[in-house]
């Protein structure tokens, strides 16, 4: 028994080395190790031997058994192996074909991004950032901002007007959102109001609807040289490293004392020529450019909310206020105003 | 306000160059617009000569040769003007000088006549009209071979200034030389109305005239002094030249008069021919309702009761402040003139200029409110100049009606109070010293200054914070002004929730694949209507403004597809092929509509801006929430070798709102509904927590065709609701990983009405809380099922938090699942 066993070891050894793919490899594993084939009779047959013959035999199989086993899982790997690789090298494409298109991604409007980017210089700077109605109250647009009816810089701004009620208007600017501001909250309030405003005016440099950010810091001791300080950082945080921020004295009903701020410019580094000697197109050889305008809060627009703790006695700050599409064409060569609103998809694109 | 500036000079030589000086005016608060030059680029070979002779022409009728010196002896030059004659005192340009407009002079042969330079008119040196032909100097005794611009301001600078609406002063000449003089320290000239004429006609002004003023609050002042033997004529070459290069006109001597008056102090003028005001007699009083009258230009104007008047017997001869009318205008043959120097109300000339959408020079000055004391400075310079150049004699006496002169105002400048706003000091010598220049009475007494305001800032300058700007501005910012940060503690910037989320929202739709827009807020009173809102609904009674800049932009938008389309129409035509886009901004409903639901339904009052609460004690005249809108036309992935690109549809889009919604971690429920510019079967409602927050849908294709579009597919959001439902920040640990879930799918046939999210909502209500999700993941429909029937796939997870799930509870959770889906006409598919 024990010579038919080592017989059928050696045999399906031999056979089972010279397998030639997975399924030959299969059917000698169901001939030398199934249900049916000899090895697993003997060992099935193993109780009706002889008590001193069943040790040897019973063990001699097992091991025969085992033995093929491994010898089945060691071809079947080196068989695996060898059977994917031929199956990969028939599996090839034309990598030269174009890739499938991906979903695009969008894109966020140049005056989202410019009003973010300022957002978060002011966040930085210790302000919050806060939102007014835009079709306002005149109290707020001008009155509060002592703008008083007939006031002579009520021409300044031409206003939209609703027609069922003369005292409602289009903001002319996000200055009423100091108003609101201060109202709602006690000094000291360091607040931004970024937002949609409105004047009756367009053409290459006017918009009858564009974008602001207003600045508001009022506390004790705020002084006109701390506005410098701000526009400075504010100024290098959007328009780069080095540039600095330079004050016009000017008039605004709602400041005073009040200035225009300009920043340096940043393509002639403010000498107002450029590196071949000609006259700087950007600030038109003036080395500054101008940005907005701002002031010290006006002790009379402080009375209007003296009730919400803002003593012009006590308290005092500023104001700045700027257009968001007048940074943006600056910052990235845009030549008209309208091209904000034309939306344009061929336009939207550039800016990622 | 545009300044020649050798009139600047003739009152404050600051001693540098006209562009120098306008830069340190821009520092110093006065932006100059521009420096132009009137005038002939060069003043360089232009000379007075004298026309010693002047014959015709041998071979042209209209050609004269005269004999001219112009300097260096006799001349030879062909003058074609008709008033060339001997004797002549006139303006030359040699060979080498150079036109305004860049015409060189040379030697030339007009019709075989040597011509060695050219007799100029006025207007070729830009000098005023004049009178036609050439321009005829007064013989004061001028050498010829005068440089021309020792007589005339030719090739003149004029600095043209953007005067401030507080700077009334710089609406003068003298005012802008007092400013020159208070930034520069230059010396000042005196007061050009220190000298008044003699007064050497006949009788009293009382004799001649008399003046009513009836609305004495809407006319503080009214002065009046009248001239008899006038002479009517051109006005001197000089003063013709000055208003010239200031932007007047030249019409005749008294006009031009009382022009280079107003210019000079800012004070406007008026003359009237006295003979043609009966009696003399004048009246000011407010206009009757509808009234109307004959305003200069020609205009008839319909007047309104708080228009003022100033009338004489026979009606309105002016509109008081703003416009003379035709009846007593001085013209050629007048021989008697009242001078009318008034103050009025400012901003009763502002509204009243509105009202009539008229604006004079004369009205620009006194909207801004002048002081009541202006009125005899500027009396005083036209009478000398009335008399001295319209050969006319002064009545005695002035009227001067209702004359209440303002008392000067009188402010204390604490001295700590100038660097406690602008943080930096300035020696009280120096403030002293500017405030002096610009016009202030000053005496310090200790720290402080009693400062007394001249006339001219009478109502400019009225505290003290006035008087640190003057004193800040005339120091100089750029030079002494550190830069600093507010040194106030315990503050912390930021965004608030709502702003933060309201970003990453706007960031998932770009990351979804759309391009953000920005619409315009206002639309056209029929995009409703395109859009098929009725009437009644709410969304077609937008704010309508009252003043538009045209009908296109003359309603507030009530919904954000109304701008998406025109976008999207506008790229189509511009050869796009497809688009997608989003917009993140308001709509403008009237405060009655509702809605959607205004009030956000947790107590979170944070997102109250969203929903258009503001911060104030009054809310907006309207209500704005904000929105995200998104509109698709075409594929959303590009056709390629793999794909057809199919154009996005009611699924695509909304996988585009789920994603959004995911972003937020907020559950939507999307139900069939309708709206009006939605296809019927195709459209529904976006319901957050219980609350509509919007709807989407594929566009209804008569919407399409009003925009030009194919199809389209579009959804609009309240931005609030779904932030409110958002957990965002807050979210709960949930323990996934200790107990296995169990994953069964269920094949269920339904009739094809039953929607599938009413099977997932009858599954996940029956399967008690082990099943955490039921999700949708096919469709069929097709032979294999019955007539009006459908088959819907659904996975479901089972699991629990505690324990590891029996076969036996999962059976017995399916099986109540399978007991419910009967009610909604369902049945296991076998």
């Amino acid at each position: 028994m024990l010579e038919r066993i080592e017989e059928i070891r050696v045999e399906a050894a031999v056979a089972i080395e010279a397998a030639p793919g997975t399924a030959e490899l299969e059917e000698l594993r169901v001939r030398y190790l199934g249900r049916k084939a000899e090895l697993t009779a003997i060992l099935r047959g193993i109780a009706e031997l002889p008590a001193e013959e069943r040790g040897r035999v019973g063990s001699g199989a097992n091991q025969a058994r085992k033995q093929l086993e491994a010898l089945l899982e060691s071809r079947a790997g080196v068989l695996d192996a060898s059977e994917l690789e031929s199956k990969l090298a028939a599996d090839r494409v034309d990598v030269t074909l174009p890739g499938a298109p991906a979903r695009p991604v969008g894109h966020i409007h140049l005056i989202t991004r410019t009003t973010r980017q300022i957002e978060d210089t002011m966040v930085g700077l210790g302000y919050r950032a806060m939102e007014g109605p835009e079709v306002e109250h005149d109290y707020y647009n001008f009155t509060a901002l002592n703008h008083p009816p007939g006031h002579p810089a009520r021409m300044l701004q031409d206003t939209f007007y609703a027609q069922s009620d003369p005292e409602v208007l289009l903001r002319t600017h996000t200055s009423p959102v100091q108003i609101r501001s201060m109202e709602s909250q006690p000094p000291p309030i360091f607040m931004i109001a970024p937002g949609k405003v409105y004047r009756r005016d367009s053409d290459a440099t006017h918009s009858p609807m564009f974008h602001q950010v207003e600045g508001l810091a009022i506390g004790e001791g705020i002084t006109l040289a701390d506005l410098q300080g701000t526009l400075d950082e504010m100024l290098r945080a959007i328009f780069g490293a080095g540039r600095e921020a330079r004050m016009r004295p000017h008039f605004f009903p709602f400041t005073e004392p009040s200035v225009e701020f300009d920043v340096s410019c940043f393509q002639c580094e403010g000498s107002g020529q450029l590196g071949d000697g000609g006259r700087c197109n950007l600030c038109k050889g003036i080395g500054w450019i101008e940005v907005g305008g701002a002031g010290m809060v006006d002790p009379n627009v402080l009375g209007f909310v003296e009730r919400n703790g803002y003593d012009p006695e006590r308290v005092q700050g500023f104001a700045f206020g700027m257009g968001v599409e007048r940074i943006a064409m600056l910052r990235h060569g845009v030549p008209d105003l309208r091209r904000f609103f034309d939306n344009d998809v061929r336009v939207l694109e550039q800016f990622s | 306000m545009k300044v020649p500036y050798s009139w600047l000079r003739e009152h404050c030589d600051p001693g540098i160059d006209p562009g120098e000086l306008a830069e340190r005016l821009a520092m110093t608060g006065t932006e100059v617009e521009r420096v132009s030059a009137i005038g002939p680029p060069s003043a360089e070979g232009f000379v007075v000569g004298r026309v010693l002779s002047a014959e015709p022409h041998p071979n042209a009728d209209r050609l004269r040769v005269c004999a001219v010196d112009a300097g260096e002896g006799e001349r030879t030059i062909v003058c074609g003007a008709p008033n060339v004659a001997a004797g002549q005192t006139v303006a030359v340009a040699l060979p080498g000088a150079t036109l305004p407009g860049g015409h060189k002079i040379g030697k030339a042969k007009l019709r075989g006549v040597e011509s060695a330079g050219m007799i100029c008119a006025a207007a070729e040196l830009e000098l005023g009209e004049g009178p036609p032909g050439i321009l005829v100097l007064e013989d004061d005794g001028l050498l010829p071979g005068t440089p021309l611009a020792e007589v005339l301001p030719i090739a003149e600078p004029v600095l043209e200034l953007e005067v401030t609406p507080n700077r009334v002063d710089c609406f003068g000449v003298y005012g802008v030389a007092r400013e020159v003089h208070a930034i520069s320290a230059a010396p000042l000239g005196p007061e050009p109305w220190g000298e008044d004429a003699p007064a050497e006609g006949e009788g009293d002004v009382g004799d001649c005239a008399s003046v009513t003023v009836e609305v004495p609050d809407l006319c503080p002042r009214f002065t009046a002094r009248v001239f008899t033997d006038v002479t009517i004529a051109p006005s001197p070459a000089w003063l013709q030249a000055r208003l010239a290069a200031a932007g007047q006109r030249p019409i005749n001597n008294v006009v031009d008069i009382t022009n280079y008056a107003m210019l000079l102090t800012a004070q406007p003028l008026h003359a009237f021919d006295l003979d043609k005001v009966p009696d003399g007699a004048l009246t000011v009083r407010a206009a009757s309702d509808g009234e109307r009258m004959t305003t200069l230009d020609g205009v008839e104007r319909t007047l309104d009761p708080k228009t003022v008047l100033v009338c004489d017997r026979n009606g309105p001869s002016g509109i008081a402040g703003i416009m003379g009318g035709q009846v007593s205008e001085v013209s050629e043959g007048t021989a008697r003139v009242l001078l009318e120097v008034a103050s009025w109300n400012g901003s009763n000339i502002l509204r009243t200029s509105r009202m009539l959408s008229l604006r004079s020079e004369a009205s620009s000055r006194f909207e801004k409110q002048l002081h009541p004391e202006l009125c005899m400075r500027a009396q005083r310079i036209a009478s000398r100049l009335i008399v001295e150049l319209c050969g006319a004699k002064l009545v005695p006496g002035t009227i001067d009606v209702g004359a209440e002169i303002p008392e000067p105002r009188k402010l204390v400048l604490r001295g700590e109070r100038v660097p406690g706003l602008l943080g930096m000091p300035i020696e009280q010598a120096d403030q002293v010293a500017y405030l002096e220049r610009l016009g202030f009475g000053v005496e310090a007494s200790g720290d402080d200054l009693d400062v007394t305001v001249p006339p001219d800032r009478h109502y400019d300058v009225t505290r003290e914070v006035d008087l640190i700007e003057e004193v800040g501005r005339v120091h100089g910012l750029g030079e002494h002004l550190p830069s600093t940060l507010p040194a106030v503690a315990g503050r912390v910037g930021g965004l608030s929730r709502e702003q933060r989320l309201r970003r990453r929202a706007e960031d998932a739709m770009r990351d979804l694949g759309f391009d953000e827009v920005v619409g315009w807020s206002f639309t056209d009173p029929g995009e409703p209507g395109r859009l098929r809102i009725p009437a009644d609904d709410p969304r077609a009674d937008g704010v309508v403004l009252s003043n538009p800049l045209s009908e296109d932009q003359s309603v507030m938008r009530t919904t954000v597809l109304g701008s998406l389309l025109d976008i999207a129409q506008r790229n189509l035509a511009r050869g796009a092929d497809h688009v997608a886009l989003f917009e993140s901004g308001r709509v403008y409903l009237p405060v009655a509509a509702s809605l959607p639901k205004p009030a956000p339904n947790t107590g979170n009052s944070g997102l109250d801006v969203l929903f258009g609460e503001f911060p104030g004690e009054r809310s907006g005249p309207c209500r704005e929430p904000h929105r995200i809108g998104s509109l698709a036309v075409g594929p959303l992935v590009a056709k390629s070798w793999r794909g057809s690109g199919e154009p996005a549809d009611f699924f695509a889009l909304k996988g585009t709102l789920e994603g959004l919604a995911g972003q937020l971690g907020v559950e939507l429920s999307v139900e069939p509904a309708e709206e009006p510019f939605l296809h019927p079967g195709r459209s529904a409602g976006i319901g957050v927590g219980g609350e509509l927050a919007g709807w989407i849908g594929e566009l209804n294709p008569l919407v399409c065709r009003a925009w030009d579009l194919e199809a389209g597919v579009a959804f609009e959001v309240d931005l609030g609701i779904l932030l409110d439902a958002s957990p965002a920040g807050e979210e709960a640990f949930e323990d996934v990983t200790t107990f296995p879930a169990v994953y069964q799918d269920l094949a269920v046939v339904v009739p094809t009405e039953v929607a599938a999210a009413r099977l997932r909502e009858s599954v996940l209500g029956s399967g008690g809380e082990l099943l955490r999700s039921a999700e949708v993941f096919d469709l069929y429909e097709g032979e294999q099922l019955g007539e009006g029937e459908k088959s819907l796939a659904l996975r479901l997870e089972f699991r629990a938090a505690d324990r590891t799930l029996t076969d036996d509870e999962v059976v017995a959770l399916r099986a109540s699942i399978e007991a419910e889906l009967v009610k909604i006409g369902g049945s296991l598919r076998g």
